[in-house]
């Protein structure tokens, strides 16, 4: 408290410079004035008194300077003196202080992004208010994908009435597609995604509306009116910012729809839920309405009680899970969930996964900088060194060492300084870019910022490279040999050989950080090629997709029959009418599309073949119409569905190879052949027409798992979307298969016309992203190592003029100075890609989980990597082997 | 001349004045030289002016306050008077420096002792 007052106090009367000065002048005056007077009485003569004044008081400048240090921050003064000579002696070296900043706003600039996206990512809690408290309820991974990872309406109600450890539970319906919602504003109806939420999701994330009011319990009832809340993007894209319009209602799918509020900028669905896919609106779930008996279809989000902790909430969930039914009026579906509810923090769920690669990117732009404060080091000890003379001078002239290390100390500081506020603006373009990579599936992605750590967090980067590159040449050069360096030939040799063995250290440290860098990257690259090498199943170039807006409904439907049929006319047509398209090749529909959205129906078990107990997970189940899976280019053995497969003939399906060969070990099928089989459960038994080829529907990289498709006049697709295969560029047939559909269908949405391939590459987007960051900042590293390389080669060639002139005097060659040269060069890259190559073996198995389908010693990998910096690094030694192979022997003995 | 007087220990300056304000009240910064001077019988050596230094330090470390007012024969000055904080420490370190001038007395002691 003393302490803080003192440096309270200092501080003021720093600012306050010159007030304090002059009340301190009148209160000296005032003491010779009343000394002076004392002596006068005493008999002195005026002149005498306050001559006598004046000696007892002793010597006001003094006085003042001892006044001035006590109250003020002498260091601050003496600071200012140094940085002002720092900026004034930079600015005189203007190359090399802009080489200087523009390799710490590099190497700041990378760390600071990187920070701030670890920091969105791990550091900061979610955007809600008490975000540790928040769960994700859901079962531990199996092989039936989304519906798998979902709780039926039933087992809602249950977990909410039989769970101890939640203020409350909520949820969200998990199975709607990218532009599911039609916005009628006349004109063509503009598609727009909408996510059915429980009426308590606001409630439980602790989301408060930017506008309006968000949902009431009684807005998910049946009979409600249809109400919606509109995402902060959306209402500023498609409402223009419309601040009154809350209550207005819009034709939303053909119902009028009262936006009751607007959503604020902090809160996005789509960055927390579903990364990459954005969502413009939220809808109340109607849980007792039609999706009432839906199946599995809600994923679970609780919000724990105060002080009940996660280790109190895993056996909680596990106890009501026991109570849980698949749907409460079939008693066989009853102890399903048990062993799949399972809580864990929201934050985990959304980002755990990224974790790993997130701090090997934190540690990669950690070395980057590593290399730019070493090469740093390089050149301020270049720079030292032809400042001997100068430091020699203030020594000599009364300077402490202590003053001399701060000068170069404040030198540092200034440029790091320098280099951070760069830093920072190249990483504020950065974050701007990527915050609006929407295609990027990461998460939170939207929320991306530069915040208050980020700023503490450059600071600290700033003043710790400061030391780092800043201590060494400060040390070096206030130990330096006064005598020596006043002399008039400058450094001796023995010194400017020490010199160059810790220059050359450094270049060494350089080359072997880089090279640690490039492996680290070059087998990220590998793995990535490696993905993008996987059979996916389906041929995602020249094909794409777009979403059909149909109406099948029937009056009186009871079996659902006649909808069937008419869905089947409606399809066929729009099939006909789109191939017709000159250069379309293939087209069909299919109602969910892989590397997307997915679920499950069950699992069908060979007919007249006991299912054994422990058989879990399910195929992901597609409804498709014929030709669909031509279009998307998967093999079948066996035949396709055809026009034929309607509502009243036999129900048939396709599978697909993993799961035909895993149903064969139970059924033992006649020469392991599923086609011509039938599958299914109870009563109901469907024939399997054909095997396809595996699809990768979760990602490129895991393993293919089991499908099953089903004919769309047999079973009631989720919606459509046509698949178009040509043999011209997609995206030219955007326009001619539009205008079909609207042709058909005038209600049909202007839908986006997506390329298959960005599915592929949208599920590929975070691997890429690491991937790419990573290699920049191993290319970073090269580039940096590479100047380093250069810098030291060419001042050692500098300072060995003289020696080479001689050399060629007595009649070296060109080529004989080129290659001692390029020798000197090869070696220090040769003990660095050593030292290198030894820690990435090392650093390589560290990140062996981040590979795909590559060994973390992957010789190739490393050949390449070793191969390509030992390349740089000649290029980086040749420019200068060339420049003393033209030295001039004449010139460089008479110089000097 | 100089050479007979006293050179002041480091910090013993600041305790000097924060006595003497304790004992006179509030003081101009001539006056409290003029008594620490007249107290030493002139036996420390002091410039004047070094006492401002001393006065700052205190200030800024809430012992003591300081105001412009009028002195005894008219005159502006800066008055300077012992605060709460200012006694408080002011009791510490003479305690202090009671307990260490009584063991270095011993000291003495012991030496002549020895040396006899």
């Amino acid at each position: 408290m003393g302490a803080l007052r003192r440096a309270l106090s200092r501080m003021y009367s720093f600012f306050r410079k010159p007030p304090l000065d002059a009340d301190f002048e009148a209160e000296i005056a005032s003491h010779i004035e009343i000394a002076t007077a004392e002596n006068i009485e005493r008999g002195l003569t005026p002149l005498e008194a306050r001559r006598q004044a004046m000696i007892r008081f002793g010597g006001i400048d003094l006085a003042k300077f001892q006044q001035r240090e006590a109250r003020g921050i002498m260091r601050v003064d003496i600071l200012l003196q140094d940085f002002r000579y720092t900026v004034r002696s930079l600015s005189r070296d203007r190359g090399f202080t802009l080489i200087a900043i523009l390799l710490l706003a590099l190497g700041i600039g990378a760390n600071i992004a990187v920070f701030s996206v670890v920091n969105n990512l791990l550091l900061r809690p979610l955007p809600f208010p008490n975000a540790d408290r928040l769960v994700w309820i859901a079962p531990p991974p199996t092989k039936c994908g989304l519906s798998c990872a979902t709780y039926s309406t039933d087992a809602y109600d249950e977990f909410r009435t039989y769970s101890r450890s939640y203020q409350d539970v909520t949820g969200y319906f998990a199975f709607s597609g990218p532009g599911n919602l039609d916005l009628n504003l006349g004109g063509a109806p503009i598609p727009a995604t909408s996510i059915d939420v429980i009426a308590n999701f606001f409630q439980v994330l602790g989301v408060q509306p930017a506008m309006g009011r968000l949902f009431r319990p009684e807005d998910g009832n049946n009979g409600a009116a249809p109400v919606i809340v509109i995402s902060d993007a959306w209402w500023r894209r498609q409402f223009n910012a419309d601040p009154n319009i809350v209550g207005k209602a819009f034709d939303m799918n053909g119902q009028q729809t009262t936006v009751i509020g607007v959503l604020p900028a902090t809160f996005d669905f789509g960055a927390v839920f579903s990364p990459g896919a954005k969502v413009d609106a939220l809808t109340p779930l109607n849980l007792y309405g039609p999706p009432r008996d839906y199946g599995n279809i809600i994923t679970l989000i609780g919000r724990l009680k105060p002080g009940v902790t996660l280790g109190q909430a895993v056996p909680d969930a596990a106890s009501a899970a026991t109570h849980m039914c698949w749907n409460n009026k079939q008693p066989q579906s009853c102890r399903q969930y048990i062993g799949a509810v399972v809580p864990v923090p929201l934050k985990d769920y959304i980002s755990g996964k990224l974790r790993r690669s997130l701090v090997v990117l934190w540690s990669a732009v950690g070395g980057v900088l590593l290399i730019a404060c070493v090469n740093l080091s390089n050149l301020l000890l270049a720079r030292a060194a032809a400042r001997t003379k100068e430091f020699g001078m203030r020594t000599a002239l009364g300077a402490s060492r202590f003053r001399i290390v701060r000068q170069l100390l404040t030198e540092s500081l200034v440029l790091s300084g320098a280099g951070a506020i760069c830093g920072l603006a190249l990483a504020a373009a950065l974050i701007a870019w990527l915050r609006h990579q929407q295609a990027l599936a990461l998460p939170l992605l939207s929320l991306l910022h530069i915040d208050g750590a980020a700023l503490g967090w450059t600071v600290l980067i700033a003043v710790v490279a400061a030391g780092l590159f800043g201590l060494l040449p400060g040390l070096r050069m206030a130990t330096g040999n006064l005598q020596d360096a006043l002399k008039d030939s400058g450094a001796g040799a023995g010194q400017s050989r020490k010199h160059e063995r810790l220059r050359s250290i450094l270049v060494v440290t350089e080359v072997a950080l880089a090279c640690v860098l490039l492996v680290g990257a070059g087998l990220l690259l590998r793995s990535f090629i490696q993905v993008l090498d996987v059979d996916l199943g389906f041929q995602p170039q020249h094909a794409a997709a777009v979403n059909v807006d149909y109406d099948d409904s029937v009056p009186n439907d009871k079996t659902g029959e006649l909808s069937a049929a008419r869905r089947g006319i409606i399809f066929q047509e729009v099939i006909r009418r789109v191939s017709a398209i000159p250069g379309v090749e293939a087209v069909g529909i299919s109602d969910y599309l892989p590397l997307g959205q997915n679920r499950a129906w069950g699992l069908p078990w060979p007919k007249g073949v006991k299912q054994p107990e422990n058989v879990n997970g399910s195929p992901l189940v597609y409804v498709i119409t014929p030709g669909y899976l031509r279009a998307m280019g998967t093999g079948i053995r066996g035949r396709d569905l055809s026009w034929d497969d309607g509502p009243k003939s036999e129900n048939v399906v396709l599978i697909n190879r993993s799961f035909a060969n895993f149903l064969d070990q139970y059924a033992h099928w006649p020469n392991h052949d599923a086609v011509g089989q039938m599958i299914g459960g109870g009563n109901q038994f469907v024939r399997i027409v054909g095997v396809t080829d595996d699809v990768h529907e979760e990602s490129s990289e895991g393993e293919a798992g089991w499908q099953i498709y089903h004919s769309a006049m047999q079973n009631g697709p989720n919606g459509g979307q046509l698949v178009v295969r040509t043999t011209l560029p997609p995206a030219v047939l955007a326009g001619s298969v539009l205008r079909t559909l609207r042709d058909i269908n005038p209600k049909q949405a202007m839908a986006e016309f997506r390329p298959i391939q960005s599915l592929v590459d949208h599920a590929n987007s975070p691997r890429q992203f690491f991937m790419l960051l990573a290699a920049s900042f191993a290319g970073l590293g090269l580039l940096l190592a590479a100047i380093g390389i250069y810098g030291v080669i060419s001042y050692s060639v500098t300072q060995r003029t003289q020696e080479i002139g001689i050399r060629m005097a007595l009649g070296a060659t060109m080529s004989i100075v080129r290659l001692s040269v390029l020798a000197k060069t090869l070696r220090l890259a040769i003990i660095g890609i050593a030292v290198g190559a030894g820690v990435s073996l090392l650093v390589s198995r560290a990140i062996a989980a981040l590979l795909f389908n590559t060994a973390p010693s992957d010789p190739i990998t490393f050949a390449a990597m070793v191969l390509l910096i030992g390349a740089v690094a000649l290029l980086a030694g040749y420019i200068p082997a060339r420049r003393a192979s033209r030295i001039d022997p004449m010139v460089a003995l008479r110089n000097n | 001349m100089g050479e007979s007087k006293l050179d002041l220990l480091q910090g013993t300056l600041d305790l000097m004045v924060l006595q003497t304000l304790a004992a006179m009240g509030a003081q101009h910064g001539y006056g409290i030289a003029r008594r620490i001077e007249q107290a030493s019988k002139d036996e420390i050596l002091l410039n004047q002016g070094t006492i401002y230094a001393s006065l700052v330090r205190l200030q800024q470390r809430g012992w003591i306050a300081a105001s412009w007012g009028t002195s005894d024969n008219n005159r502006k000055a800066k008055f300077y008077s012992i605060t709460r904080g200012g006694r408080k420490q002011l009791a510490k370190d003479a305690d202090h420096w009671q307990r260490l001038s009584d063991v270095m007395g011993r000291l003495f002691d012991l030496s002549e002792e020895g040396g006899r």
